[in-house]
């Protein structure tokens, strides 16, 4: 058996008998003793520390991992600088809590403070918190800060992420309130029939830039919309494109949320992630989660805090803006490193390339007869293809490392990220010709 | 300590990206941003620097004791991070095929099984990432459960005075009405208290047992059958496992859901603040509740977030328990607890616990007496505690207690740990006695002196302006 206890079976005896008793059960003579377990839980014995490095690599092993990834749909294959994931990995950063204790957690409420301000860069907006969950629980989390006693309704376009809008869905079933889905058109959000959906008792419009199918969705034209009829207008980002695309502040967001996974953090099977949240000054008292604020100590030097923590759950009980204590500090200084060693040109060149690699292999893709792209619409680095055979094609991708596109409903939901080269995208497009020839 | 962005300068930069080597493109002006983001422009050597200059002033586990009560700050082992970094499973994309996911499935399956034998539930969700997101699950079920039967009257969840603010905000986020009830003089739970609260619009009960002044409730098993006996449902709040893991179960105790920090008992690191995971498991019953991925199992259901949840965080907690198994987890309870006692043993010479009895896994001190005899408070005592190289202990909570200072030593301190810390409260017993002063201004050996928070509040500073 493994075990992490230091002190001795002597120094446990000293402890017990300072303690008077005899035994360690003593411990326990409070609880209903029938519900004691006898012989502890059922699950198999302890294990060395190598022996359990080498069960748990072997299930690693079982997982078939691809030489190139064509595929996103909400979690990104770029590349990871070296140095990103060597940073978070210090002790002291991963092993400390919250930062209650300003005075011991400078380094780390700096941190958090670098990465607002990141953020801040990164979409225009005045505020973001420290971070929440992810990309889908923070368009949960706007959805929740917009509605107020006369305005309860949340707006969600049909063209977000199928988890995002589900999540959503969920939040809203929870506390009682209504969401309506924004029906598509051309695989973009029905601007027409938006207008008709924005009802005095809509409290926020939800849309995604680029949207679940790569597109380009008519952002600004949107959020006049939904501030025309009074409500909020809540934009789900991709941090990559923001390097180049028009922020959310631009396109007039009152809250701009992501899934920061695209900025150092691994595809891991899903989690973890990195929710990100940005607001204006206006809601800035709206916004949930922990928000680090620049203040100054006894002798007069600058220092860090927690701050604003009125809207907080340890304050404010049943009254808080959220429920959220524990965030995803660790992946939110992964996202500061990685910002911090790309910089702003570096962010450029990923999302230039994102782009320029989604294009060619788009181009390349329909030059084979049978594929079309099932949309016209201006992309960033994700699209949907229609062509024959999908299963045998994706297959075929498979057997020589290739992960392709997702299965959607009508085609295939194809990504192409910086990491990719060339040649990768030359080899899948000859795979796919193949299977249709 | 300068900020990254006052490091930054103009035309540096990592060389990290090759060259495109397909036609360049460019995006149509309207959908093209016009001014860059300003982020730091720095060389790997001064990132490098710059983070490790922060680090330094970051109080983590590996530097020292910890006694955080409620926040179970035990030891993180080097091998789960390993574990969690092995490219076999950072690299899997979580909609790539199922067989080839196969040890992705594994990992959960596996920890699936080993949780709910520990906790005595039947199924479980990985989809929460962290306590309070499995606390919102875990009621989401119990809303479910109800809507289900078409019993709508149930409209109010019972939250004990003593909890955590999270129980009662996740009530109120699931659109419930949450009854607060007082605790009896013990510290536990007020049967009488909990009989009138009870009722046919109860949804259901929200408790941590062993609760936060670390005393397990002798009356669990009548407490979870007055609430289901009212209709209602009980959720186990489970910050305070560590007490009992492996020696009792939720399940046993009554409880119909439960949700796990596999960030606290199962020593996944805190990592300053997240990422955690809170696996909610339940019985049998509510199980179809469960929420999914939508994308994952293509079809729609109830969903918390997107994917599997915090997968990382699970191999590294799957790799704990697998090491501890069936002797290791009781073991880790055991001295938990017996760490607890003893500290508090040690300490009660000077400083006065506010239940004077055999604890489980964390003891609470009542400093009120004590302040008005010295003047020294719950916080400055905190504060002195920094100066003589210990995180301090959980101050002013639980609420029920006045000048509160919580301790949690966890099983991965050992007993000399425990002696030093004990003599160091009883030297900050003395000092408040014979020279407070310089008490209510501690820290004096810190990397800042007390911050001013009403400042921060009051005139936000929320970014650097660039």
């Amino acid at each position: 058996m493994g075990s992490y206890v230091p002190s001795t079976l002597a120094e446990r005896q000293e402890m017990l008998k300072a303690l008077g008793l005899k035994n360690e059960m003593e411990l326990y003579a409070g609880v209903p003793q029938s519900m004691i377990l006898k012989n502890g839980p059922d699950i198999p014995e302890g294990m060395s520390e190598l022996e359990v490095g080498r069960k748990v690599t072997a299930m690693a092993e079982k997982n078939l991992r691809f030489h190139t990834v064509l595929r996103g749909a909400g979690s990104y294959d770029h590349y990871i600088p070296s140095i990103v994931k060597y940073i978070p990995a210090k002790e002291e950063f991963l092993t400390a809590y919250t930062p209650y204790q300003a005075e011991l957690s400078q380094g780390l409420l700096q941190s958090i403070f670098e990465y607002q301000t990141m953020i801040c860069q990164l979409t225009e907006m005045d505020v973001s918190n420290a971070s929440v969950y992810d990309g889908a629980t923070a368009a949960a989390e706007a959805a929740a800060m917009c509605r107020d006693r006369k305005r309860t309704v949340t707006l969600v376009s049909a063209a977000a992420n199928p988890d995002v809008i589900n999540t959503v869905r969920t939040y809203c079933y929870a506390s009682g309130n209504e969401m309506r889905i924004i029906p598509m058109k051309d695989g973009k959000t029905d601007t027409s029939a938006l207008k008709e959906m924005l009802t005095p008792d809509v409290a926020s419009v939800y849309i995604q830039q680029p949207n679940f199918f790569g597109l380009l969705e008519d952002a600004e034209e949107i959020g006049k919309q939904t501030h025309e009829a009074g409500a909020m207008y809540v934009m789900g980002c991709n941090p990559i494109s923001l390097a180049i695309l028009k922020s959310p502040r631009e396109c007039g967001a009152d809250v701009a949320v992501a899934e920061g996974q695209p900025l150092g953090m691994p595809m891991g099977f899903g989690g973890p992630y990195l929710g990100i949240m940005a607001t204006t000054t206006k809601y800035m008292r709206k916004l949930p989660g922990r928000i680090v604020g620049e203040t100054v100590d006894s002798k007069g030097n600058t220092a860090y805090v927690l701050s604003l923590e009125a809207r907080e759950q340890h304050i404010r009980r049943e009254k808080a803006s959220s429920n959220i204590c524990s965030n995803e500090a660790l992946c939110a200084l992964t996202a500061s490193i990685y910002m911090a060693a790309m910089g702003p040109k570096g962010m450029q060149e990923a999302a230039s390339q994102c782009h320029a690699k989604a294009h060619y292999l788009a181009k390349e893709l329909c030059k084979i007869p049978g594929v079309s792209m099932l949309y016209n619409g201006e992309f960033f680095h994700e699209f949907v293809t229609v062509m024959p055979k999908a299963e045998q094609v994706l297959k075929a991708l498979e057997d020589k490392g290739i992960l392709g596109g997702l299965p959607v409903e009508k085609g295939i939901l194809w990504c192409a990220t910086e990491k990719v080269s060339k040649a990768q995208l030359d080899q899948a497009v000859a795979i796919v010709k193949e299977v249709l020839a | 300590m300068k900020l990254i962005f006052d490091k930054s300068v103009p035309g540096r930069s990592l060389s990290l990206l090759p060259k495109c080597d397909v036609e360049e493109t460019t995006l149509p002006k309207e959908f093209a941003r016009t001014k860059a983001p300003q982020l730091p422009e720095m060389s790997e050597t001064e990132v490098s620097r710059h983070y490790t200059e922060l680090c330094h002033h970051v109080y983590g586990v590996n530097c020292g004791f910890y006694p955080l009560g409620s926040c179970t700050m035990k030891y993180n082992p080097r091998i789960d991070e390993e574990m969690a970094q092995l490219p076999g499973f950072t690299s899997i994309h979580p909609l790539a095929p199922e067989y080839a996911t196969k040890g992705c499935h594994e990992v959960l399956d596996t920890a699936r099984k080993m949780l709910c034998a520990i906790s005595g539930m039947d199924d479980m969700t990985f989809q929460p990432a962290a306590g309070a997101h499995g606390e919102f699950t875990g009621v989401l079920l119990i809303k479910k459960y109800h809507d289900a039967r078409g019993d709508k009257k149930r409209t109010k969840i019972i939250v004990p005075d003593s909890a955590h603010g999270t129980n009662p905000a996740t009530a109120a986020m699931c659109g419930f009405q949450v009854v607060n009830i007082a605790s009896a003089p013990n510290g536990c739970v007020d049967l009488e208290a909990l009989k009138a609260a009870l009722g046919d619009d109860t949804a259901g009960l929200m408790l941590t047992n062993p609760n936060t002044v670390g005393i397990f409730d002798e009356n669990i098993l009548e407490i979870t059958k007055l609430v289901h006996e009212a209709g209602g449902l009980c959720y186990y709040d489970g910050a305070n496992l560590n007490a009992v893991m492996g020696v009792v179960r939720p399940g046993d105790m009554g409880f119909d859901c439960i949700h796990m920090n596999l960030h606290k008992t199962f020593a996944t690191p805190h990592g300053g603040g997240g990422p955690g995971a809170g696996a909610v498991g339940c019985k049998n019953f509510l199980k179809e509740f469960l929420p999914h991925s939508t994308l994952m199992d293509g079809k729609e259901s109830s969903q918390v977030r997107s994917f599997a949840g915090n997968f990382l965080v699970v191999v590294r907690a799957l790799t704990y328990i697998l090491t501890l198994g069936r002797e290791g987890v009781k073991e880790a309870a055991v001295n938990a607890v017996l760490n607890a006692n003893y500290l508090q043993e040690r300490i009660k010479g000077s400083f006065k616990p506010a239940y004077d009895r055999i604890c489980m896994h964390e003891f609470v001190l009542d400093l009120s007496e004590f302040k008005k005899e010295t003047g020294v408070s719950a916080l400055d005592i905190a504060k002195s505690l920094i100066d003589r190289g210990m995180h301090p202990p959980t101050m002013y909570f639980p609420l029920i207690v006045h000048e509160a200072l919580m301790l949690e030593p966890t099983e991965t301190e050992s007993k000399e740990t425990l002696d030093m810390a004990a003599e160091v409260f009883h030297d900050l017993y003395k000092q408040a006695h014979t020279n407070p002063e310089p008490m209510h201004s501690a820290p004096h050996n810190a990397y800042i002196g007390r911050p001013d928070e009403v400042r921060a509040a009051r005139t936000p500073v929320l970014q650097k302006k660039l």
